[in-house]
């Protein structure tokens, strides 16, 4: 499970983990939510595209896309990669609306729900949310670098900003 | 219902013809408003994965102006117009004759593309509703300049319950004989799953 090239790139809907002196990278966020959790010298970060792994109407689905599964499966194999449960944390970033549609359809209100799914999940778990970047109107592109367990994030108009 | 995995090349065949439709009647109106000679490209149909379809216009965090509307009615989907920041300067210039700097900050310079978005794709589906016969209103477009993964991402949600997959019907309309300073667009229509059986039955395509 462990990668270690020096920029671990993840996917749309996808996870990945590693661990020092790498960092974890993924492209883009806008309505998904990147979720990073982290234990001292390891990291996982996921990609997620929608709040619930029960909305699926097409089954088997790819359990990565959905924030309820992924936390789940990062935190399987952090577990499995030798963290402890009690030392978990987490930073999250993403959310956005990228359109400012007048509209009752709750898919364009997508970028709330899948923060509000992540913050249950993480809640769930006990894992503490040490730092948020989330919501706006912009797209991220983020990377954890887990030596210092800062991420970093960059935006097209406002630059890069640490948390 | 029908599969993308099982598309037949005959369904293939008149999705295009969509595309081609549809964007012929865009390019119709562009070439009005600037009275100038507008082509347009064959449309390709891709049936990709997400991070595909993202790869393919330039990676996630290539800056994109687009135009984005949701189609509703009998079969709902998602379009956007696309162009590129340097694509979007010189189309604000032609038409107002005035140059500009910086997009982002111009608010005539926006105005002006989300109108020509708002013309394109409304010409684009009004053509492709009098073809298939199915009822389509599109919503309010919404114009955003940002990373390209995350303003397609948003267009599709919808089509992400259901699919790790997207059919793209993606069309090119652009200046005839220009160089690379031309205007050029994208087209990217992108029906949700439901739709196509929808399509197809109204198109008297069997469904196999």
């Amino acid at each position: 499970m462990i990668i270690t090239e020096p920029i671990v790139k993840v996917g749309i809907a996808d996870l990945k983990i590693t661990n020092v002196p790498h960092s974890l990278k993924t492209s883009g966020l806008g309505s998904c939510v990147g979720v990073v959790i982290y234990s001292r010298k390891l990291a996982g970060l996921a990609h997620v595209m929608l709040p619930d792994s029960n909305s699926s109407k097409k089954q088997p689905s790819n359990p990565m896309k959905y924030a309820d599964s992924a936390i789940d499966l990062l935190v399987e194999h952090l577990l499995l990669e030798g963290a402890r449960r009690s030392n978990l944390q987490a930073k999250i970033a993403g959310g956005a609306h990228m359109f400012s549609f007048q509209s009752n359809n709750s898919m364009l209100k997508i970028g709330d729900r899948n923060v509000e799914a992540v913050l249950a999940k993480l809640e769930q778990y006990h894992i503490p949310l040490i730092a948020q970047d989330v919501g706006g109107s912009k797209g991220r592109t983020i990377e954890f670098n887990i030596e210092t367990s800062m991420l970093k994030i960059r935006t097209v108009n406002s630059g890069i900003v640490e948390i | 219902m029908v599969h993308m995995e099982n598309l037949s090349q005959h369904h293939l065949d008149v999705l295009q013809e969509i595309g081609n439709i549809g964007a012929g009647n865009a390019a119709t109106a562009l070439s009005a408003l600037l009275n100038k000679k507008i082509d347009m490209k064959i449309p390709a149909i891709k049936i990709v994965e997400f991070n595909e379809l993202i790869d393919d216009v330039g990676g996630p965090e290539q800056v994109i102006v687009s135009v984005f509307l949701r189609i509703q009615g009998e079969a709902p989907g998602s379009m956007f117009f696309v162009l590129s920041p340097d694509e979007a300067n010189s189309l604000v210039e032609q038409l107002t004759g005035s140059d500009c700097d910086d997009l982002t900050n111009d608010e005539l310079a926006l105005s002006v593309i989300s109108e020509i978005g708002n013309i394109l794709s409304g010409s684009y589906l009004s053509a492709l509703s009098d073809f298939t016969s199915i009822n389509m209103q599109p919503t309010v477009p919404n114009l955003s300049i940002d990373m390209a993964a995350a303003i397609l991402m948003q267009g599709l949600v919808e089509i992400s319950i259901e699919s790790d997959y997207a059919i793209m019907i993606d069309t090119t309309i652009e200046e005839e004989g220009e160089s690379s300073s031309s205007m050029r667009g994208h087209f990217f229509l992108l029906p949700d799953p439901a739709s196509f059986e929808k399509i197809f039955s109204s198109l008297g395509v069997e469904d196999k």
